[in-house]
């Protein structure tokens, strides 16, 4: 994997020869995503947010084929919009034309939760610490991406900001390493809470979202991207203002059904799904957990991370 | 031929995989990615899957392409189990009514346990009940939990009018749609089948109260009505599949004696164009071991003439055909829309469509337009 050609190894030209062409082939966890577009953005943009992702060679089978294309017709001049594509179809609807970079990820997000049926898929963001995975299921709005930005910056390995991807077969988190997204205020918090380490390769006003901006996940994230992680720690985190940060116990009951509601495919797999997850709440530390200052839930998620694993 | 990056584009990896099942095992990880891409779309890669692993095969296919499948089989699966599930719950809402019930297509195919129902998947459940129970039958289901979902009283007219269905009913709690039918084509098309025919010679499914499925030869007949007179041809492939299937299951058991009942029903149907078109689509498409002479005494019996017949084939090959746009050929937007105006054509006089199109637009330009969001979150 160390010797394979990385984004950042390719020159400009070569970039958009690939995107305008038969497609990038870019690796990021287990799957490879053939990318193809012709938007100026994404030319700066993908460097500074996938430079270290290794890319996949003409031999190599590529999960999906999709595309961020312009508008045609009136829409090239009037407010242009882009769409993303998949085999020619769109599966959403188009934005601006400045929002290439959160389309893109939303449109792979949509890859996954819409075709990983063989893995059990939770929203949440994943960490990793001495080969076990802390799991942070939580609805939008939550801060589960501030607070997982501030523990991959305080030494968590990333598995996924987003997704947590569950082998049925093993019981192992599956890395999905990505561009990390914030939104709104959480863009300023993290970047004071960074400081110079931490450079925003795209911020974009005005998405559905609000203001969306995406930072390029950490070296260690990329280079350990195949290394999977066995089941560790569950928290629900709740950003409370002005509350001091603390951590509570929950019954695995309640954990699982906590994680049934931050499902994709729970349904869809019905046994399977009943018993990988099953199996997740067994092997894991259960916690609901809220906060308000980052500096506090580093230190907590520090000493939880010390308690032996699976620990009540 | 086998799927290789370095071929220019316009062929479709979806049916070629279809029709050469055998040689699926031995392909690599390369050769598999505009299958899986393209499978996908085209609805099929499921099935794909299910006879990998009805053949003991699944094991041979590289590991990144088995994962697609794998999934797909998890989809199909519980796609499968919901139609089982869906097929109770409207056999205990209809059974007092003490009329035949057929399911028809996929969920006929999946609990009837035919050929077809290999990792078929599907959306919803389409049932065939007499016209006269139609008021009964609603007023069933309606207790059951399932309501209209379409409250505009243009297309509600339009429907109970000329249409050989209601519109969908979405059950309350549980989200699934059901189509009640009362015959497999249009009222309005020159001639209509009898639907009684087919309940008449429907088959009880085994552990229902008043659940049937069509004979095989009628399931393969309203299959070929269906595809051949829709305007919505986005299935077509998976259709065609489906087809293919039934018709090779059927040459199993009855042999070379399944032709000529299949002509002969046909024309009891007054489906004669489907089967011919039907029976050409297989053998062209998938390569159904379909003889000549049936296929031309299929076009003699539905009289179309040769040159029309070549016009129309050339048609099909461009739509029944994956959706992806790397398999496109040439001609085939012009074809999609020349068979979109064709479906409309067969299924109503000229004024009357004319009429209905009319009302349609009108509706389209006026409606406000749905505002739609990225999917992020579980549904």
């Amino acid at each position: 994997m160390s010797a394979a050609l990385t984004l950042g190894d390719l020159s400009p030209q070569a970039l958009d020869a690939a995107l305008r062409g038969p497609g990038l082939r870019l690796r990021t966890g287990p799957w490879v995503f053939a990318i193809r577009s012709r938007l100026p953005q994404l030319l700066t943009a993908l460097p500074a947010l996938y430079g270290r992702h290794p890319l996949a060679d003409d031999n190599t089978f590529a999960d999906f084929h999709v595309e961020v294309i312009r508008a045609t017709g009136l829409r090239r001049y009037i407010r242009p919009q882009i769409y993303f594509g998949i085999g020619g179809e769109s599966p959403f609807s188009p934005l601006p034309a400045d929002q290439g970079v959160p389309i893109l990820e939303w449109g792979m997000n949509w890859c996954i939760t819409g075709h990983a049926h063989h893995l059990l898929v939770l929203h949440a963001a994943v960490l990793e610490r001495n080969g076990r995975a802390l799991i942070l299921p939580a609805p939008s709005g939550s801060g589960k991406s501030t607070l997982c930005a501030a523990l991959l910056l305080r030494g968590w390995r990333l598995l996924s900001d987003e997704l947590a991807l569950i082998d049925p077969a093993t019981g192992q988190l599956l890395p999905f390493p990505r561009a990390v997204s914030l939104k709104n205020a959480s863009i300023e918090v993290i970047q004071a809470f960074g400081g110079d380490q931490l450079q925003f390769a795209s911020v974009v006003r005005d998405t559905v979202k609000g203001t969306v901006g995406h930072f390029a996940p950490p070296p260690d994230a990329v280079e350990r991207g195949d290394e999977r992680a066995g089941p560790g720690w569950i928290v629900f985190p709740k950003y409370v203002a002005g509350s001091a940060a603390s951590l509570s116990p929950m019954t695995r009951g309640q954990a699982m059904i906590g994680l049934i509601e931050n499902a994709f495919n729970y349904n869809l797999l019905h046994r399977t799904g009943f018993q990988t997850m099953a199996n997740l709440v067994q092997a894991s530390t259960c916690r609901r957990f809220q906060y308000s200052r980052l500096d506090e839930a580093v230190q907590l998620f520090d000493e939880l991370s010390c308690l032996p694993p699976g620990a009540a | 031929m086998t799927p290789d990056p370095r071929l220019p584009p316009h062929t479709d990896w979806a049916a070629w995989a279809l029709a050469h099942l055998q040689d699926l095992p031995a392909l690599t990880g390369r050769q598999w990615e505009l299958i899986v891409v393209q499978a996908r779309q085209a609805d099929v890669l499921a099935r794909l899957a299910a006879w990998l692993q009805q053949a003991g095969q699944l094991d041979a296919v590289p590991q990144a392409p088995r994962a697609h499948l794998l999934g797909a089989l998890n989809v199909a699966a519980a796609q499968h189990a919901e139609v089982w599930q869906e097929a109770r719950y409207i056999d205990a809402a209809l059974q007092h009514l003490g009329v035949p019930v057929a399911l028809l297509k996929g969920s006929a195919y999946v609990v009837s346990g035919s050929a077809a129902a290999l990792g078929r998947l599907f959306s919803d459940t389409d049932i065939l009940i007499p016209k006269d129970s139609l008021s009964p039958v609603e007023r069933g289901l309606m207790m059951a939990g399932w309501l209209g979902t379409n409250h505009d009283s243009y297309d509600q007219h339009y429907y109970r009018q000329w249409m050989h269905e209601i519109p969908p009913m979405g059950h309350l709690s549980r989200g699934t749609t059901i189509d009640v039918h009362h015959n497999i084509l249009p009222l309005t098309v020159r001639r209509p089948p009898d639907a009684a025919l087919l309940l008449a010679s429907a088959r009880a499914l085994p552990g229902f109260a008043c659940l049937h499925s069509l004979t095989p030869t009628d399931q393969v007949l309203h299959s070929m009505a269906h595809l051949f007179h829709n305007d919505d041809l986005s299935h077509g492939l998976r259709d065609v599949s489906d087809l293919d299937m039934l018709l090779r299951a059927q040459l199993a058991d009855q042999g070379a004696a399944c032709w000529p009942g299949l002509l002969s029903r046909a024309q009891a149907l007054h489906v004669e164009m489907p089967l011919a078109y039907g029976l050409w689509a297989c053998q062209a498409l998938l390569g159904t071991p379909v003889p000549d002479e049936v296929i031309t005494q299929a076009r003699a019996q539905a009289g179309i003439g040769r040159v029309h017949w070549a016009a129309m084939c050339w048609l099909w090959r461009r739509v029944l055909r994956t959706a992806h746009s790397q398999a496109r050929l040439g001609g085939q937007g012009l074809a999609g829309f020349a068979l979109y105006v064709r479906a409309h054509w067969l299924r109503m006089p000229p004024l009357l469509l004319a009429r209905h199109l009319s009302i349609k637009a009108w509706k389209r330009l006026t409606a406000p337009k749905p505002a739609a969001v990225p999917g992020q979150g579980p549904a």
